[in-house]
């Protein structure tokens, strides 16, 4: 990545005892050697399990693997703004929500802030308690606008309930959020990839071999060589169509004019953007969904549409 | 030997001798109050005739204000209304936004280097019709240096192009609902909201955490208390770093520094445990001048900027309900390991479905664990209704409400924010002494001046800035109005053992006025003079100070 292209940043939402910490340890333990900066509103409960610390400060703490977690108190923006000044720069950061503060307004703060990119919010709900949640008489409301911010619900603890009720709080949560995608999950394990995106070194390694590679069990990878041009910006909001199952999307392409257009893609939420070549060979789009979901006639129609005749 | 200082007339507060001529004091505290005939009991004495033609009331308390408007003094005063600084000097109100801009312009020529930023405060363009004050109308005053001018109810930042620039925002194509563009697709210079007033205004000369431990503001805070017969203040809140309490324990202690500051610890930064245990360990570095120990939580935000949490039938505009700033676990933790550690708890709830939550969340907290005489006070608690003073009696809160508002933004609740019923009824004195609450009131300073007895007119008279009576219901008296400012906000720091009456045995605590509250008709309490302060013992004179 270029020292100048932007951060990506995810949010991470949802009420109390849904799993953000958790999933924040989860996604730490499995970076896959990416630099995570973690920033948390306060070290209250410390939000990083003790054995991943290697070492401690006032606002600042390191972790194994080259990651950090900070705090940033009352003042999001100086946070991200230390963040982008750290002598060994991020390669993402998760913006760790209070229980009760509202992802889509951290979301809009991030563009307040150069040098950061909004790659995704991410919002869990405890999917035993959701529904309770969202009827609460004084927090329900708040619940229903962290839900209708999410690119990605993680329905967490999905394996304490049944499966007909899953299946209901599911489609009741798309109802509230309808650009988003509802994924399942216990223990907040979800592939860091889901989570945070195609990393790209191993998407394009990925996008060399041949045919889809499991990412676990659950969900799938699907790796597309493809030549020629794309008119990207369209292909990415067709690949945004709920209908076709993608969770995720990342692909290197090129456009009509001919210039490396990169395609970012977590739920509902896309973007193109045009990068510099240094070398990189166009041509490849990686998607993930979950096991069994991706639409693949209609992503390949949706792609056949998008090439430049 | 001790002093027995004469006086035209001393309310005492004390029922039982509510009116005196002379008082005696000794190391700083009260040995009562009666005639020299009286007092000379005592001993060997000296009678200080000085203030013979003055009147002495105890010494005002400001329950909730922040010490950081003796900050805010080095900005440019740019408010509507005529607003004296730490110098005793009137800045006379803006009543345009040439005015305003004039008097930038001559702050501007003032500073040397032409890189530095000019901020200003208080501006409240509300009273300019619908003209908004734009990035362009700041750039007639510098395009080299940021600019930025806070409104009165810190809830919007206006800036220059420079100070823009800056943060990096000075480009197209940002979508953020705290920046309005202008016609020309840029940032119009107006920015609301935390998060967008952050990212610019730093680079404008505003850091709130920086203004936690500022030694320079906090002097001068003093010397606006001196001027307004405050002797004891909060800072509610503060998030009180060693070096802040260092600090304040030096200066608070100095023989000169004329005030008792209450510091909160604000909750943040801190799990409710480490908060608690933090409150412990400040409480034990107390000093007479500085009392530290409590702590404040936030549970919405505020009326006027949308984010207080409304219940039913929620914003008159249909705007979306507020805010929460804690969850209820939060809440209750914080309530209980309070109530168990001993520990005075100050909760912000300003919309009143957060004082429901912060009731409800007590009385379950209450259930299970005892809280004798807790006093935990609900700061601001504007909209709370008759059942809610009750429930607030009979789990043992008291509230400090906040008649300021009815003066500065009573037109705006009425017209905009909360409509013609609620906005007369916010802030409901006469309601909360009627359920038998522990009442105190406030400025909420630098958000509205410091000023107690002003406070005290706004609750006599509840009187908006055009004049129309907010709920005559509502209204309490003088005497009731200026316990508020004395005992009343005493008791909810539970000081009201030590200050907020003149009695044998109490700090030797007075504002020393040139007019009687008694005499004055209440239309006019706000126009009482005040020549100074007696606090501890020691006698401070405005015009000297
Ligand atoms: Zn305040």
């Amino acid at each position: 990545m270029d020292a100048n292209d932007p951060i990506p940043a995810s949010v991470i939402g949802g009420y109390l005892g849904a799993g953000k910490t958790t999933l924040v340890n989860h996604l730490l333990r499995h970076a896959g050697g990416r630099r995570l900066a973690v920033l948390v509103n306060e070290f209250g409960d410390l939000p990083i399990d003790a054995d991943l610390i290697v070492g401690a400060g006032e606002r600042l703490i390191a972790i194994a693997g080259g990651c950090v977690c900070c705090a940033y108190g009352s003042d999001l923006i100086a946070g991200l703004e230390d963040l982008a000044g750290l002598p060994d720069r991020p390669d993402h950061v998760l913006i760790e929500a209070s229980g009760v503060a509202l992802p889509g307004s951290i979301g809009a703060a991030l563009s307040l802030v150069p040098f950061f990119r909004l790659d995704a919010i991410l919002v869990l709900a405890d999917a035993g308690a959701i529904a309770a949640q969202l009827a609460d008489r004084f927090m329900g409301d708040t619940l229903h606008r962290q839900i209708a911010s999410a690119d990605l619900v993680l329905l967490n603890k999905a394996d304490l309930v049944s499966a007909r009720e899953l299946a209901a709080t599911g489609s009741r949560l798309a109802s509230l959020a309808p650009a988003a995608r509802i994924v399942p999950a216990h223990r907040a394990s979800v592939p860091v990839e889901i989570a945070l995106g195609l990393h790209a070194g191993r998407a394009w390694r990925d996008a060399a071999g041949a045919g889809p590679t499991h990412v676990t069990a659950a969900f799938e990878t699907l790796s597309c060589v493809l030549d020629g041009a794309f008119d990207v910006a369209p292909l990415a909001a067709a690949l945004a169509r709920p209908e076709l199952g993608v969770l995720r999307a990342k692909g290197l392409l090129q456009d009509r004019a001919g210039r490396l257009m990169v395609l970012q893609l977590a739920g509902g939420r896309h973007e193109t953007e045009v990068v510099a070549a240094k070398g990189a060979r166009a041509g490849r789009l990686v998607l993930i969904g979950q096991a069994g979901c991706l639409a693949r006639n209609a992503i390949g129609a949706a792609i056949e549409a998008a090439r430049c005749r | 030997m001790f002093t027995i200082y004469e006086a035209r007339k001393i309310l005492t507060m004390n029922p039982a001798r509510p009116l005196a001529s002379h008082v005696a004091v000794r190391d700083g505290r009260i040995l009562g109050t009666g005639s020299v005939e009286e007092l000379a009991g005592w001993g060997a004495h000296r009678l200080d005739r000085r203030f013979a033609d003055k009147v002495l009331m105890p010494g005002l308390v400001e329950g909730h204000c922040h010490v950081s408007e003796g900050v805010f003094w080095r900005s440019v005063y740019c408010g509507y209304f005529d607003r004296m600084d730490p110098d005793g000097r009137i800045w006379p109100g803006l009543k345009s936004i040439e005015a305003v801009l004039a008097r930038l312009g001559e702050a501007e020529t003032a500073l040397d280097h032409r890189d530095l930023p000019l901020s200003g405060w208080a501006l409240d363009p509300i009273y300019f019709g619908s003209r908004r004050v734009d990035r362009h109308d700041l750039d007639r005053i510098s395009v080299t240096r940021p600019i930025g001018v806070m409104h009165a109810s810190g809830h919007i930042l206006n800036v220059n192009s420079r100070a823009l620039d800056l943060a990096g925002l000075l480009r197209p194509g940002i979508s953020h609902p705290g920046i309005p563009l202008g016609e020309d697709g840029l940032p119009s210079g107006e920015l609301k909201g935390p998060d967008a007033m952050m990212a610019v205004g730093r680079h404008a000369g505003f850091d709130r955490e920086a203004q936690a431990s500022d030694e320079p503001g906090l002097r001068q805070f003093a010397r606006l208390c001196v001027r307004k017969g405050v002797t004891t203040a909060t800072d509610l809140a503060n998030l009180l770093p060693d070096e802040a309490v260092d600090m304040m324990l030096r200066v608070t202690g100095e023989d000169g520094f004329p005030v008792r500051i209450v510091p909160f610890r604000r909750f943040h930064g801190l799990g409710v445990g480490d908060l608690i245990k933090r409150a412990g360990e400040l409480k034990a570095r107390s000093s007479d001048r500085l009392r530290l120990g409590g702590i404040k939580l936030f549970a919405d935000g505020s009326i006027q900027g949308f984010s207080a949490r409304l219940r039913w039938p929620g914003y008159y505009g249909g705007q979306p309900n507020g805010l929460w700033y804690i969850a209820p676990e939060q809440l209750a933790e914080a309530l209980e390991l309070a109530l168990a550690g001993g520990i005075m708890v100050h909760i912000h709830t300003n919309g009143d479905e957060a004082t429901e939550l912060v009731l409800d969340t007590m009385e379950k907290v209450l259930r299970r664990r005892q809280g004798p005489d807790h006093r935990f006070t609900l700061q601001h608690c504007q909209l709370a209704d008759a059942a809610q003073f009750r429930r607030i009696r009979a789990l043992g809160f008291c509230v400090n409400l906040f008649p300021n508002h009815h003066y500065y933004w009573g037109e705006q609740h009425y017209a905009m924010t909360l409509g013609p019923e609620r906005a007369t009824r916010m802030n409901a004195c006469a309601s909360a002494l009627a359920s038998g609450v522990p009442l105190a009131i406030h400025s909420d300073a630098p958000v509205t001046p410091l000023a107690p007895l002003f406070t005290a007119w706004c609750a006599v008279n509840r009187l908006s800035a055009a004049g129309r009576v907010m709920g005559g219901a509502e209204r309490i008296g003088i005497a009731e109005a200026l316990r508020a400012i004395t005992l009343g906000a005493a008791y909810t720091l539970k000081l009201d053992g030590e200050i907020g009456s003149i009695e044998c045995g109490k700090r030797a605590d007075f504002a020393v006025l040139e007019d009687d509250p008694d005499e004055m008709p209440p239309e006019r309490l706000k126009d009482i003079r005040v020549w100074g302060t007696i606090q501890g013992g020691r006698v401070f004179d405005a015009a000297a100070i």
